[in-house]
């Protein structure tokens, strides 16, 4: 297994192979991956011009990772995410109008603009939350795997971080626990190569970061991140491993950001030709796409079909944000806690 | 707010097996109550907080877990949203700063974020006693300054049952503090079904004199001092605020309106704590109405030393509160 150093041209070739999995679920893989795409491609200019306050975390390139898991995962299985979360956001079923809403900072977002891009969560559709801190949601999924658990339901969760968080002690804390309780847990380590701007082989010692897991005595597996097949593949053995009080699974997906750590970012730390190489041959929605068009489900225009629906999809959230009442100025100091705390707070 | 006494109609027990009784009913009504920590099951807990539960409701519900404080309260936050009411025992608070994380950023966020309840309690043992400065911390101070968590921290047997009742049957997540001095601290406690509210201060002694507020171990202290100055005629009021967020100041304020002279007391730092909060709340609305200062007793600013006289040197202690109450009396012309 590789750390992704340097990995352009070690990962496999170009094709993926979508196997026997339907037409039908391998279109709305791309469906879904389109969305993704469509709506980090809206929003990150939004944020970079502003209209978006507080910054973004583009998820262009992960496409995969997310709707490879997410494709395993029922409504009221859980999913929680990091900073970078809207793809996993988006693959677990949560509506982009509460998404976009809630990034323009408006009382209809998913939070009335108390949350922002980092703290999404809709858990009507089993997303418990972006997360701001470095690995901390797959504690929430550990904790959500628990509570599944305890109550003996079929119920499973999957938590998501990547390489920078491969080297926090909270992660490796979690991970122990999952195994030693036998959880229903996928942990499922987003490898883009760069935490922020330190590339993983500046900052990670031993082989890789599924090795390391792997001795926490739990399935451990590395995967190409930017093959959505593979990442089903992968998730779904983890998946009806999880369901049938197997235990957790850790996936290890080697993937891309296109973009930089945070939109606005001057990325001095990798070389155009790099991002350009992921681009032109590792692209994760036009790999499906060549796939579904090699086994004669897709042509051009279906492709161009699906990608008016994801637009007109995420057209439709930005007009519905922009139009969106702002959240109350009153009302900043209300609901911290159900209790009421009766304390003589602020000016 | 009013002040009242909680109702102690139960048998004598000690702090420590009141609240492990509060926590057997609640689990015994409420199956979705689960606790974990270090050495529960067989142990008890390091200060006999659940001795017994292990084998009365079994491993699923009483967990022994790995010393990984993040990974426990992690995993009580992600529970918790999922409809549990975990108890994440700490064992010590000192090893909370272990998952401040977890406590701060996620645990105490969620309901502002997403509305969503968080029926969290994270107990641990606190305070200053032998053992030295990385496992006597006084946390209390460090919880009230974030928004969405609770904390109580009881003084009688009554109070840490009927408090920890409240907490198992309320949304938020609360930080439960129980004093290792008080662990042994033998008193009544109340029935299944005598619950204490939070956000509710009690009078302990009532006084016309000296309004002496002040919480935890340092109640018993304050009543000893208000036993000694009764001796020269000086009528203390001592008020046990029970929890520390919520605060009920409205009882101080309606205490100190009466005695005219108040008094905070803490074993935590005076320095940036709880009772400053409380002394500057009460000079800000009893101001032109008080006939002294609003003094404040708590810990010089050191860390917990380990040999005992130094310890004793920097523990508050009745002979501190007596020595502000006396200034608070000498201050400012007769009351």
């Amino acid at each position: 297994m590789k750390a992704h150093t340097d990995i352009t041209g070690t990962v496999p070739g170009a094709g993926i192979d979508l196997g026997g999995v339907p037409s039908a679920e391998a279109s709305g893989w791309l469906d879904r991956m389109l969305l993704i795409r469509e709506f980090e491609s809206t929003a990150g200019p939004l944020a970079a011009a502003g209209t978006i306050p507080g910054g973004m975390h583009s998820a262009i390139g992960h496409e995969a990772v997310a709707v490879g898991v997410g494709s395993v995962l029922r409504r009221d299985d859980v999913a929680a995410a990091p900073h970078r979360s809207h793809h996993v956001a988006l693959a677990k079923g949560m509506d982009p109008g509460l998404m976009m809403a809630e990034l323009f900072g408006k009382r209809t977002g998913s939070s009335g603009g108390r949350g922002g891009h980092m703290h999404l969560a809709d858990f009507g559709a089993g997303f418990f939350g972006s997360n701001g801190i470095v690995g901390a949601g797959v504690g929430l999924a550990l904790g959500a795997a628990l509570a599944q658990s305890y109550r003996g339901e079929p119920r499973i969760s999957a938590g998501f971080f990547g390489d920078g968080g491969a080297n926090t002690g909270r992660v490796w804390e979690f991970v122990n626990l999952a195994s030693s309780w036998h959880l229903p847990l996928l942990v499922v380590c987003e490898n883009n190569g760069y935490a922020v701007e330190t590339r993983i082989s500046d900052a990670m010692a031993g082989e890789s970061i599924a090795g390391r897991a792997a001795g926490f005595g739990l399935p451990s597996v590395q995967v190409d991140g930017q093959d959505v097949a593979a990442v089903h593949r992968a998730a779904a053995a983890a998946a009806a491993r999880a369901r049938s009080g197997g235990g957790p699974t850790f996936i290890e997906a080697l993937t891309y950001r296109h973009l930089g750590h945070d939109i606005g970012e001057r990325g001095q730390y990798r070389t155009t030709d790099e991002v350009s190489w992921w681009e032109q041959h590792r692209d994760p929605v036009q790999r499906l796409r060549a796939a579904l068009v090699a086994r004669g489900d897709l042509d051009d225009d279906g492709y161009e079909r699906a990608a008016g629906r994801a637009r007109a999809r995420v057209a439709e959230a930005v007009a519905a944000a922009e139009a969106a009442p702002l959240p109350d100025p009153a009302t900043v100091t209300d609901g911290v806690t159900a209790t009421e705390l009766n304390i003589r707070s602020g000016s | 707010m009013t002040a009242v006494s909680s109702q102690a109609t139960g048998r004598r027990t000690t702090l420590s097996r009141a609240y492990r009784d509060g926590l057997a009913e609640e689990m015994a009504r409420d199956p979705s109550i689960l606790v974990m920590g270090t050495d529960l099951y067989e142990r008890g807990g390091h200060w006999a907080q659940v001795t017994g539960l292990g084998p009365e409701f079994g491993r699923d519900r009483v967990r022994n877990t790995p010393i990984s404080e993040a990974a426990m309260v992690a995993a009580g936050v992600g529970a918790a949203l999922d409809g549990l009411r975990p108890v994440v025992d700490l064992n010590f608070a000192d090893f909370a700063f272990g998952a401040m994380d977890e406590i701060v950023n996620q645990a105490a966020k969620v309901r502002y974020w997403w509305n969503r309840p968080v029926p969290l309690i994270i107990r641990g043992t606190t305070g200053f006693a032998g053992g030295g400065a990385q496992h006597n911390n006084s946390l209390e101070a460090w919880f009230c300054h974030v928004p969405g968590l609770l904390v109580a921290m009881p003084s009688t047997p009554a109070d840490a049952k009927g408090l920890i009742k409240t907490a198992l049957r309320g949304a938020d997540p609360v930080i439960f503090l129980m004093h290792k001095m008080l662990t042994g601290l033998r008193g009544e406690a109340g029935g299944p079904d005598d619950l204490v509210p939070f956000g509710q201060a009690t009078i302990r002694r009532p006084g016309a004199d000296v309004t002496v507020a002040t919480y935890g171990v340092m109640v018993g202290k304050a009543l000893r001092a208000a036993e000694s100055l009764a001796a020269d005629g000086i009528d203390v009021e001592v008020i046990d605020m029970r929890t520390l967020m919520p605060l009920d100041l409205d009882t101080v304020q309606q205490s100190a309106r009466r005695t005219r002279r108040l008094v905070v007391a803490t074993e935590a730092y005076r320095h940036g704590g709880v009772g400053g909060e409380i002394a500057a709340a009460m000079s800000e609305s009893l101001f032109g109405e008080l006939a002294a200062p609003v003094l404040r007793v708590g810990a010089g600013f050191a860390p917990v030393p380990h040999s005992p006289v130094l310890l004793d040197a920097l523990t508050p202690g009745a002979a501190d509160i007596e020595r502000s109450v006396r200034a608070a009396m000498r201050a400012g012309g007769a009351g």
